[in-house]
């Protein structure tokens, strides 16, 4: 298998389903000759032209274009440049997008496809850095995805397009450069499959998006450590694969759950609950542990906003902290 | 001219001291000194300095991610602005904000922003409470071409008309929104003529021209304040510089860019003032000069100011009260 960046396999994923179905299409700003502010379709112009519609600065008609076509029989995909602009259009997320199926009684559906980069670490500071994935998973009627790794990033943009409803596509910024094994050719990850990204005896992390990385960076060091790691990437989180999870923490006992959205109302609270109300909490040993963003809004001086979310040395950290080393 | 030397000259001052600063900004950048980005304003200094000219100290802006210009217009403090960038405790946002959030509430500077059209809604309802509180003051509003296809601008502007609030709704037409050419992305010719959807006026200026800028926005400004209601005004004009720090601009071509710098604001406005016996070479050298020392000290003030401490993530999340 070739090792591609997370940006290619995407790219790779988005011309794929252009070639595939006809009725697969692109929205979004800047995103023709220019490539997208983070070059995801970089070099598809003029190639896919037809496939590529910029948009003006109009983000509640970009989505709700996109609903309306999507009733009509289309697939389209929205790119939002930053996932911080959704908040412009959260009317035609919310009460169009996520209801029409169900106020329709089933007559309606909407195959639409919302990807758009998340996260700080950019130095982009408030309105460009957040992690808001939590926000669309707790809206029925939204499928909210976060894949952490080049493999999944195709697999699962794959499975979004073919979806037959809303997916909210979060990508984290930091990852578009990392690298992984990409597959040639056609493959699904389904959406609402956890992946267990490392196995280990001693404690779960369950984790997602950019977590998933520095995760696995702290389960490396926890080794030397003599701390066998788990680390569960959710890759999903509506809908969210309880079992994956369960079946974990029963084996490990103890638990951290790690986000970059800040933790307050996070989903890392409803991982949390669907642990303590399963099998699972039996076979606790310890209280369940979160790491999540600070409350705060992103600041932009780099130090503030590296202590603003999780990093590898917190997950040492807490990690150590539940085996009662300092 | 019927301005006093005194303002023609303070005119002159600020377009250098927006020229300076955005070049210092960049090569700041280039050597690892900003984080993460910024919008350079280089060209169009004729717009913020003409525009913010008209204004009185307590009257408010709104301003947008390409706000430096703006921002030095209307009245901050160059050393507060450089640390800022350098995300520093003695910038005007304590170095949490950056390039696109700078406010200065003492010169009635409402913020920058990050979101395209965020600053609309915001200088509709400061002059709102202008009205409501007849305080006299008037709200100038800037916002880029591209802003001007959001649904705020059009719910923003028809209440302002409706209300017949005080407020200028003044349009930077830079020619691109990113990569997108004005003439592509917006259905009108002007984006002054959407004014008549709203039923007030709409005026066209030339945007490298801060004389002309002055004159259009002083009618609208005393209009404002005398209740009469708001106007929008389009200066056209040009950036110079890529969108942001790494747009290599493959939507436009070199040869519209240099047709654009023939029309330098600074050197056309610096020629007029030498013809026309305002000022000589000599005054316009040493403001020249003056500027640079002030980009320099402000420079100089910004390295070697503090950081912000980590401890302190958590403050102004909130206001406290009594704050
Ligand atoms: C709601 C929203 N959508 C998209 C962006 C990304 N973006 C930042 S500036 C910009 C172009 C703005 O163009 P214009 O209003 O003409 O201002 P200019 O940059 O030309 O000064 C875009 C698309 C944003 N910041 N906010
Ligand atoms: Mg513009």
């Amino acid at each position: 298998m070739a090792e591609k960046l997370y940006i290619e396999a995407l790219a790779e994923a988005i011309k794929e389903e252009f070639e595939r179905d006809p009725n697969v299409f692109m929205m979004g700003e800047d995103i023709g000759i220019y490539g997208g502010a983070f070059g995801v379709t970089k070099g598809m112009y003029p190639k896919y032209k037809d496939k590529l519609i910029e948009t003006p600065i109009s983000e509640a008609s970009i989505v709700g274009a996109g609903v309306g076509a999507a009733l009509v029989g289309m697939r389209p995909i929205v790119e939002i440049m930053f996932s911080d602009f959704m908040m412009d259009a959260m009317e035609w997320i919310v009460n169009q997008a996520a209801k029409l199926r169900y106020m329709t009684g089933g007559q309606l559906k909407v195959p639409l496809v919302i990807r758009s980069p998340m996260g700080s670490g950019t130095g982009a500071a408030a309105q460009h850095s957040q992690s808001l994935p939590a926000m669309f998973a707790h809206i029925p009627g939204l499928k909210v995805v976060m894949p952490a790794t080049p493999y999944d990033v195709k697999g699962l943009f794959k499975a979004a397009v073919r979806d037959d409803n809303p997916v909210i596509f979060f990508e984290h910024k930091l990852l578009y450069w990392t690298k992984g094994e990409v597959p040639e050719g056609d493959y699904i990850v389904p959406i609402g499959k956890a992946d267990v990204k490392r196995e280990g005896k001693d404690i779960t992390i369950i984790a997602g998006s950019i977590t998933v990385i520095r995760s696995l960076e702290a389960a490396e060091k926890l080794k030397g450590e003599g701390i066998d790691v788990e680390v569960i990437d959710v890759r999903s989180l509506s809908p969210l694969d309880t079992e994956t999870i369960v079946n974990s923490v029963i084996k490990t006992g103890k638990v951290l759950i790690v986000e970059d959205d800040n933790k307050s109302y996070g989903w890392g609270a409803e991982v949390l609950s669907r642990i303590v109300e399963s099998d699972a909490f039996d076979y606790l040993d310890y209280p369940i542990q979160r790491l999540g963003g600070k409350d705060v809004p992103i600041p932009y001086n780099p130090k503030l906003e590296r202590a603003a979310v999780p990093q590898v040395e917190d997950i040492i950290e807490a990690v150590k902290a539940i085996f009662g080393k300092e | 001219m019927e301005l006093s030397k005194e303002k023609l000259l303070w005119m002159y001052k600020k377009m250098v001291q927006i020229r300076q600063f955005e070049l210092k900004t960049d090569e700041l950048y280039k050597k690892n000194m900003i984080w993460g980005t910024y919008h350079l304003y280089v060209g169009e200094e004729a717009a913020a300095v003409g525009a913010c000219a008209a204004l009185e100290p307590t009257d408010y802006i709104t301003s947008t991610h390409r706000g430096h210009g703006h921002t030095i217009a209307k009245g901050a403090d160059l050393k507060r602005m450089m640390a800022e960038l350098l995300g520093k405790e003695t910038g005007h946002c304590k170095g949490r904000g950056g390039s696109m959030h700078i406010a200065d509430i003492s010169t009635g500077h409402l913020g920058a922003n990050g979101i395209v059209a965020g600053g609309i809604p915001i200088a509709t309802g400061a002059a709102l409470a202008s009205k409501l509180r007849g305080d006299k003051r008037v709200t100038l509003c800037f916002f880029g071409d591209g802003a001007a296809n959001t649904g705020a601008f059009n719910e923003s502007l028809n209440m302002a008309a409706i209300w017949q609030l005080p407020v200028v709704y003044f349009c930077e037409n830079n020619q691109y929104a990113m990569s997108a050419p004005v003439n592509k992305f917006t259905a009108v010719k002007n984006i002054a003529d959407r004014a008549a959807s709203y039923n007030m006026p709409g005026v066209i200026v030339d945007g490298n021209d801060v004389l002309e800028v002055y004159k259009a926005v002083k009618e609208a400004v005393d209009r404002a304040r005398k209740g009469e209601g708001p106007t929008l005004i389009e200066a056209k004009t040009y950036r110079w510089f890529g969108h942001s720090k790494s747009d290599p601009r493959v939507y436009r071509t070199r040869e519209e860019e240099e047709e654009w710098k023939k029309k330098d604001p600074i050197k056309r406005f610096a020629e007029k003032l030498l013809s026309e016996g305002v000022a000589t070479e000599e005054e316009l050298k040493k403001i020249d000069e003056e500027v640079a020392k002030e980009i320099e000290e402000a420079y100089q003030f910004a390295v070697e100011s503090p950081e912000p401490m980590v401890e302190d993530l958590a403050k102004y999340v909130y206001a406290e009260e009594g704050e």
